[in-house]
């Protein structure tokens, strides 16, 4: 039994970690915490550095849930990140963080949530800003 | 007041809209590629080369030394915001500048670095309106002999004091030395390293040299490093200073200009150096030396302000003898000869109006980049976050459009690739670009000035000892080269100074601690903080 979710340092990264602990220890099950860049920018403000990684640590830690964090680095996107792990942990759960987008953004941009909502293998759970509980 | 008249005839002539116009694109340019590391003012300008040969002189050399001014502006926001330096002159800067924004503080380190930038720039301008003509008079008494003495000074100077080996050092100078030699020997016409091929007859133009060099090696070597783990930028609101940092900044700032601007000026100088006198020196003359380490502003207003003292000191030299002490010079230089003009004495005579409007130009790109600098600099650091593909991607697109623009040959372009791959191997194995740079744009003129003096003696070597100036420069090249030997000599008489750490020993400061700071970086640092670009 594995939940995997995709983190970033923002409200909505946030959001879905607190969402993902809460349904860790309620099921007592292994927590898979995905924070990824593709790595071909000098800065990726997406990415946690050692003391976010540390603090996010010691949190899990002190909830006693069995966890792993990966951050990796391989030029793939985040969505692809996510199924990935999924895939390979064969995970019950993928928690995700969302916000909101204006059409053209999402054309521009593309949506790495909607990807994943579309593409994964297991239930997902979707998590706006402030909602988690 | 000639100097004064000629400088408001330079203003006026800055000051028209087209050419403020591209005060303000060179302003901008540079500030941008300051901040990106691996990307510096010389590459900046030689990919523009080609681009500026439809324009005025006078536009394009304010535009150039609007980049070249920005990139030292640059370079301290990446020193200080993520820790690594923009430029190789911002290496000091990052030491403090970054401890500071850590602790909350990145507000006042931008900002007393854009100030004393500011504030050095603007003093360093003023030397060199005053300096340039009095070199010049001077310069115009030197003949043949002393001009090669001299040449040959700065070759050797850049050469053994800047970068981490002396061996990487020559072995880069004797490249770029052997690509200067590729043509048609100038007196007697015989042809030198053509290998029978007709299109190197004429010689490697330099800007596909440049642009290969920098440019497409810089980028294949990103290619084969392109992913490593992103940093965060420190986030921070409009830089300002308290009362108090004014109080602690302003006399790093003028002791920074005292060394960057001799520094900049003297072949080898760069702004390397200098900004790490600066830093020891505001270590030990500051009032709060527990500091140091956790975020002083001393130690980013005095390298600040030494490596923008250390650009106007560059153009000293440049303007009033023709001979560059960095990459961003060398190809400026190139591009004064690409427009037929012969930087040297006789460019105050012939072009006074260009140079006096380039003076004053730095006067005008100093204030537009204190203007520009100040409220955005946090949005400059946004242009980090660009994915490197499209950037490097787009880089590799003027550059092939700019050397086959040149002659429109498709073998320029070949070129461009081979010579390309030669930058990506230097920055591999750790040579420094900056001497194999110079080599190929003084090498001729070293040549020309040597086949003078030996016409002019006849043949006879001992033609090259005839003016006093002469000799004495080749005491100095003996010391340069001897120095190291007679130091480590001095050493072993001497073991007990040998125990405690180098600092001890004050005369091995500068290029001990030259090294210790580039090599913290990676071999790419090494490649890379020579060459400026």
């Amino acid at each position: 039994m594995t939940i995997v979710v995709g983190y970033v340092p923002t409200p909505e990264g946030e959001a879905a970690l607190t969402q993902a602990i809460a349904e860790a220890r309620k099921n007592n099950t292994t927590l898979l915490v995905i924070n990824s860049s593709k790595g071909d920018a000098l800065v990726d403000n997406r990415y946690a550095q050692e003391p976010e990684v540390q603090s996010i640590e010691a949190r899990l830690a002190t909830h006693g849930i069995d966890h792993v964090i990966k951050q990796p680095v391989r030029g793939h996107d985040a969505a692809a990140e996510v199924l990935d792990a999924a895939e390979e942990h064969n995970a019950d759960l993928i928690v995700i963080g969302i916000r909101r987008r204006t059409p053209v953004g999402k054309l521009i941009m593309g949506s790495t949530s909607q990807r994943i909502l579309l593409e994964a293998d297991c239930p997902v759970l979707a998590v706006k800003a402030g909602m988690a509980g | 007041m000639d100097v004064f008249s000629s400088l408001m005839d330079g203003f006026a002539t800055a000051l028209t809209p087209m050419n403020f116009l591209y005060a303000v694109i060179g302003v901008l340019l540079g500030t941008a590629v300051g901040v990106l590391p691996g990307l510096g003012p010389a590459m900046t300008v030689a990919l523009l080369l080609p681009v500026t040969y439809v324009l005025e002189p006078t536009s394009a050399f304010i535009m150039f030394a609007g980049i070249y001014y920005g990139g030292m502006y640059g370079g301290s926001t990446t020193s200080i915001l993520l820790n690594t330096p923009g430029e190789s002159s911002s290496v000091v800067t990052a030491i403090e500048g970054n401890k500071m924004a850590k602790a909350g503080r990145a507000a006042q380190a931008l900002a007393t670095a854009a100030i004393g930038s500011f504030v050095a720039g603007t003093i360093g301008t003023a030397l060199l309106a005053v300096c340039a003509p009095i070199v010049v008079e001077f310069a115009v008494s030197l003949g043949a002999p002393s001009y090669f003495a001299i040449m040959v000074l700065a070759l050797l100077a850049v050469t053994a004091v800047l970068g981490s080996s002396r061996l990487r050092g020559f072995a880069s100078l004797g490249l770029g030395l052997a690509i200067g030699l590729i043509g048609m020997d100038s007196v007697t016409g015989q042809r030198r390293l053509t290998f029978g091929q007709p299109l190197l007859a004429d010689g490697l133009d330099i800007v596909v040299v440049a642009v290969a060099i920098f440019a497409v090696g810089e980028a294949l070597w990103v290619a084969a490093h392109l992913r490593r783990n992103p940093l965060q930028i420190i986030p921070v609101g409009r830089p300002w200073m308290g009362k108090e940092d004014w109080k602690r900044s302003w006399k790093p700032w003028l002791r920074g200009t005292a060394y960057g601007f001799p520094f900049g000026a003297l072949p080898a100088g760069g702004a390397e150096i200098p900004t790490f006198l600066s830093y020891v020196t505001e270590k030990r003359l500051s009032k709060h030396p527990e500091e140091f380490g956790k975020g002083a502003i001393e130690g980013v207003a005095g390298p600040e302000a030494a490596n923008n003292a250390a650009a106007a000191g560059t153009m000293t030299p440049l303007l009033a003898l023709g001979l560059p002490t960095n990459a961003t010079a060398a190809v400026m230089l190139a591009a004064f000869a690409s427009y037929g003009i012969q930087p040297g004495p006789l460019l105050f005579a012939n072009e006074g109006p260009l140079v006096w409007a380039l003076i004053a130009s730095l006067f005008i790109g100093n204030f537009l980049l204190l203007v520009i600098n100040l409220p955005l600099a946090p949005m400059w650091a946004k242009i980090l976050q660009l994915p490197r593909p499209y950037l490097y991607a787009g880089i590799l697109f003027f550059a092939t459009l700019g050397a086959y623009s040149v002659n429109l040959q498709v073998f320029d372009l070949v070129l461009l690739l081979a010579l390309g791959a030669l930058g990506f191997m230097m920055r591999r194995f750790g040579l420094p670009v900056l001497p194999l740079i110079l080599g190929v744009i003084l090498g001729p003129r070293i040549e020309g000035q040597l086949r003078r003096t030996l016409q002019l003696s006849a043949g006879d070597p001992a033609g090259l000892f005839g003016e006093p100036i002469a000799i004495g420069v080749y005491v100095i090249i003996a010391i340069i080269l001897i120095w190291p030997l007679l130091f480590k000599l001095w050493r072993r008489n001497r073991p007990a100074t040998s125990l405690p750490s180098p600092n001890a020993t004050r005369g091995s400061e500068p290029t001990d601690v030259a090294r210790g700071s580039v090599s913290h970086g990676s071999h790419r640092a090494d490649g890379n903080s020579d060459g400026d670009g």
